[in-house]
């Protein structure tokens, strides 16, 4: 099943109170996953700053004396701040390539769950509340995030088979779905230089995003041509550094909801999500068509492309 | 009026009072609050009762309905009056997926959109659908009537057998086997009696009737046995 959530808010009066929205989406999605749970934030960024966001096994081993010895390696500036097995670390732009070349030599143990400049994912084992509680989530800040309760159907229940996949900086994408093609795919693509980490469906879905958009694709126009593409079925919700969008599959089995008020636009694997949402009985409830991508922006109007057939 | 709090009382406890009812019960009118979205609500049903769910509702509400009219006073999720037997359920909002699935008599009325395969494997039931209805709706129909006041998606009444499919608006188009039939005299007052059911303005004439071919290899009688 899966149960997969998002939220892009337009009130910016709302932003504290984002992940305390988001883990409310997510621990009603429980029971259409619990066994992993992730969740993507766009918060605070600093200008000139990316942010690696890394998770360890061991945490107190591998991130004891971490930012000093990356500061040790690239010079200038590192902060780091540890949360439960997660940490962020913040370096200068220029450096993102270098600062993930650094770390798998002096931590190889220590896995990158993203690199952005507002992006941040949290993601373990267990269940959504507790991965929630162990975060903190409902503490955190932000204009937009996206979230997901995964039940295992083709991979492994671990760490790195749990979403959101990051597919490169700010990006991510959690999926609702199977795809069966992507051993295929998976191959073809790591044959085109594309670093796939897992066994995961879903992360073939998200590197073939990234694939395409570095070969020139805008967002709208890779997340189009899965549905060419991709065999299986899929909903598909991506966060970029300035918004969300949304695409189904053609046969568009898997559930996917979404509603609009003058504050929010959230979409959810069921209605029940939202039910805690603020002025959700007002709001325009709606299924997003099959093979029709819908992308939200905080830098320009909403879009709904239908793919030709 | 018996009013049900689900968050408070939970949905076994609904369920067992609403299928605990007799068709002699004095306790013939229910409200359901505090809906959420919660899933099998009023389902397996058995006793001429009404069910007023205050609230959009998720999963198979309705389900296995006989008997009983249970009208939801918000939006329904995937699967609502599946396999209903008799009865009447309304829904004053939309319709998620397969609405009406393989339901087997009654009448099912939707007074917004339905999703995709509204009426799949159909077997008896009157769908009444004030908007527009999904892809694949109508998907093997095999008995009793949809009607479409707006317009369908793609693909109506892929590989149907029997079922009567009436659209008033487009058809963005017909599955395997469904062709555009002639409208008779006996389907315009089937129509009249399913739009006054239905408490739909539209009228008869304005619909087109589609239906099946019988072409496909079910048909052919040198595949009998």
């Amino acid at each position: 099943m899966c149960g997969i959530v998002g939220l892009f808010l337009k009130d910016k009066s709302l932003e504290p109170k984002l992940g305390d929205m988001l883990t409310n989406m997510l621990i009603t999605m429980t029971d259409r996953g619990p066994d992993s749970a992730g969740i993507a934030i766009y918060g605070t960024e600093h200008r000139g700053k990316v942010k690696l966001t890394v998770q360890s096994d061991h945490p107190d081993r591998d991130f004891e004396g971490l930012a000093k010895d990356m500061k040790q390696a690239l010079g200038g500036d590192v902060t780091m701040r540890v949360n439960d097995t997660h940490a962020v670390i913040e370096i200068d732009a220029a450096w993102a390539a270098a600062g993930r070349t650094v770390l798998a030599e002096i931590r190889p143990d220590v896995r990158i769950m993203s690199t952005g400049e507002s992006l941040e994912i949290y993601k373990e084992v267990g269940l959504p509340k507790n991965v929630a509680a162990r975060f903190d989530i409902s503490s955190m800040s932000g204009s937009h995030g996206i979230g997901h309760t995964r039940m295992a159907t083709e991979s492994a229940v671990t760490t790195m088979g749990a979403h959101p996949f990051n597919t490169g900086r700010d990006q991510c994408l959690v999926h609702n779905g199977s795809l069966s093609n992507h051993a295929s795919l998976r191959r073809k693509l790591r044959k085109a230089g594309m670093h796939i980490e897992t066994e995961n469906d879903t992360e073939v879905g998200a590197a073939y995003i990234s694939w395409k958009m570095q070969n020139g694709s805008t967002l709208g126009e890779a997340l189009a041509s899965t549905i060419d593409d991709l065999d299986g079925f899929f909903n598909f919700v991506v966060g970029t550094k300035d918004g969300f969008g949304v695409v189904r599959d053609p046969i568009a089995c898997k559930p996917a909801v979404m509603a609009e008020t003058d504050q929010f636009v959230a979409f959810a694997s069921e209605y029940r999500a939202f039910v805690s949402l603020p002025g959700i009985d007002h709001a325009r409830v709606w299924e997003p068509e099959p093979a029709t991508v819908y992308f939200w922006s905080h830098n320009a109007a909403p879009t709904a492309t239908e793919k030709a057939a | 009026m018996q009013t049900f709090d689900l968050e408070a009382q939970g949905l076994r406890n609904l369920n067992a009072a609403l299928q605990a009812q007799s068709a002699e019960t004095n306790q013939t009118k229910w409200e359901v609050v505090n809906a959420k979205g919660s899933h099998a609500i009023a389902v397996g049903l058995d006793a001429p009762i009404e069910v007023n769910v205050m609230g959009s509702t998720g999963y198979y509400c309705a389900g296995m309905n006989k008997q009983a009219t249970v009208h939801v006073h918000g939006s329904a999720g995937p699967g609502v009056a599946e396999n209903m037997m008799s009865g009447t359920v309304i829904i004053n909002g939309d319709a998620s997926q397969y609405a009406g699935a393989t339901a087997n008599g009654g009448t099912l009325i939707v007074k917004g959109n339905a999703s995709s395969r509204c009426g799949i494997s159909m077997k008896g039931v009157d769908i009444i659908v004030h908007g527009n209805v999904g892809h694949m709706s109508a998907f093997m129909a095999q008995s009793g009537n949809l009607v479409v006041c707006g317009d369908a998606g793609d693909a109506l009444g892929d590989s149907i057998y029997e079922a009567r499919l009436f659209v008033r608006g487009s058809v963005k188009s017909l599955g395997a086997d469904c062709i555009e039939k002639e409208m008779r005299p006996e389907h315009i007052e089937i129509l009249t009696d399913l739009l006054e059911r239905g408490e739909c303005d539209a009228k008869p004439e304005e619909f087109k009737r589609y239906g099946s071919a019988r072409k496909l290899y079910n048909f052919d009688i040198d595949n009998a046995y």
